[in-house]
């Protein structure tokens, strides 16, 4: 059941994923990034990390991907001439393929990680909410500060950036 | 099938990121470039939850926190810088946008 489960999600998420790196409109690679990050959220809750699969939906799903359509929409592409996939050098695509294909195969057949039993049987961490709270508070406190910190500096400077500026002339 | 165990997901998690990756390299579309960057960050956090999951230890799940949250400022700042860019140049194709190369 658990394995089953787990399998349609994650089959799930890497086509819709592969969904955004085909997809020619750039509105279709939106939303099939929003399919990606649900099913991203659902492997959250198969590990039990059901907090952070929450937070996934409400931040990224919520307001990322609308913040994207609303960017794509705004600058509406579609008039643009149809543009094909960057064309790569021969030696590049096939060192690319070869590594990404070795790294894979290396990665399914022979990455075999301890995982105690234990561990594995018990219930997973993830499911409260306390623990959360009580390790942001203490052990991650500074890292939180300066989070918060971060936001700010990053809204002064969208603010700044969706200014017009005048007299300032188009760099060619 | 993919078994559900600490190396299915960091399977999936490695997949994930190649296929960002894989976009990133090319796709001409700032944008969908932009989205591609996204995926290889949720890459990333599948791998911490799993590897939360299977120590029975919280802190991957409270560091995925963090990359939520430089995530969504960066997106807010990319974007906006996007936009500008567009405004200025009236493109976003990543071929057009050459003018550092010279």
């Amino acid at each position: 059941m658990g394995e089953l489960t787990f399998n349609l999600l994650a089959w799930f998420t890497l086509l819709s994923a592969a969904g955004v790196v085909i997809n020619r409109n750039a509105v279709n690679a939106a939303l099939c990034l929003l399919l990606c990050l649900t099913g991203v959220a659902g492997l959250f809750v198969v590990l039990e990390a059901y907090l952070l699969a929450f937070v996934l939906l409400l931040v990224y799903a919520g307001a990322v991907v609308a913040l994207f359509l609303f960017i794509v929409m705004l600058l509406d592409t579609s008039g643009a001439p149809r543009s094909l996939p960057r064309r790569l050098p021969l030696v590049a695509r096939v060192l690319a393929g070869g590594l990404v294909a070795s790294g894979v195969l290396s990665f399914s057949a022979r990455a075999r990680l301890p995982v105690s039993e234990a561990v594995a049987a018990a219930p997973g961490v993830g499911g409260a909410l306390k623990p959360y709270a009580y390790q942001l508070f203490t052990t991650y406190l500074l890292p939180v500060q300066v989070l918060g910190f971060l936001l700010l500096a990053a809204m002064i400077g969208v603010i700044v950036l969706s200014k017009k500026f005048e007299g300032l002339e188009d760099v060619k | 099938m993919i078994p559900a165990t600490l190396d299915g997901h960091l399977l999936v998690s490695g997949a994930l990121f190649a296929l960002g990756l894989l976009g990133v390299l090319l796709r001409r579309n700032t944008l969908v470039v932009f989205m591609c960057l996204e995926l290889m960050l949720v890459a990333s956090t599948v791998a911490l939850v799993a590897f939360s999951r299977y120590n029975g230890i919280l802190d991957g799940n409270v560091f995925v926190f963090f990359i939520l949250t430089v995530a969504a400022a960066e997106v807010a700042v990319g974007l906006a810088i996007i936009v500008a860019l567009f405004r200025r140049r009236q493109t976003v194709q990543v071929d057009e946008l050459n003018s550092l190369r010279n």
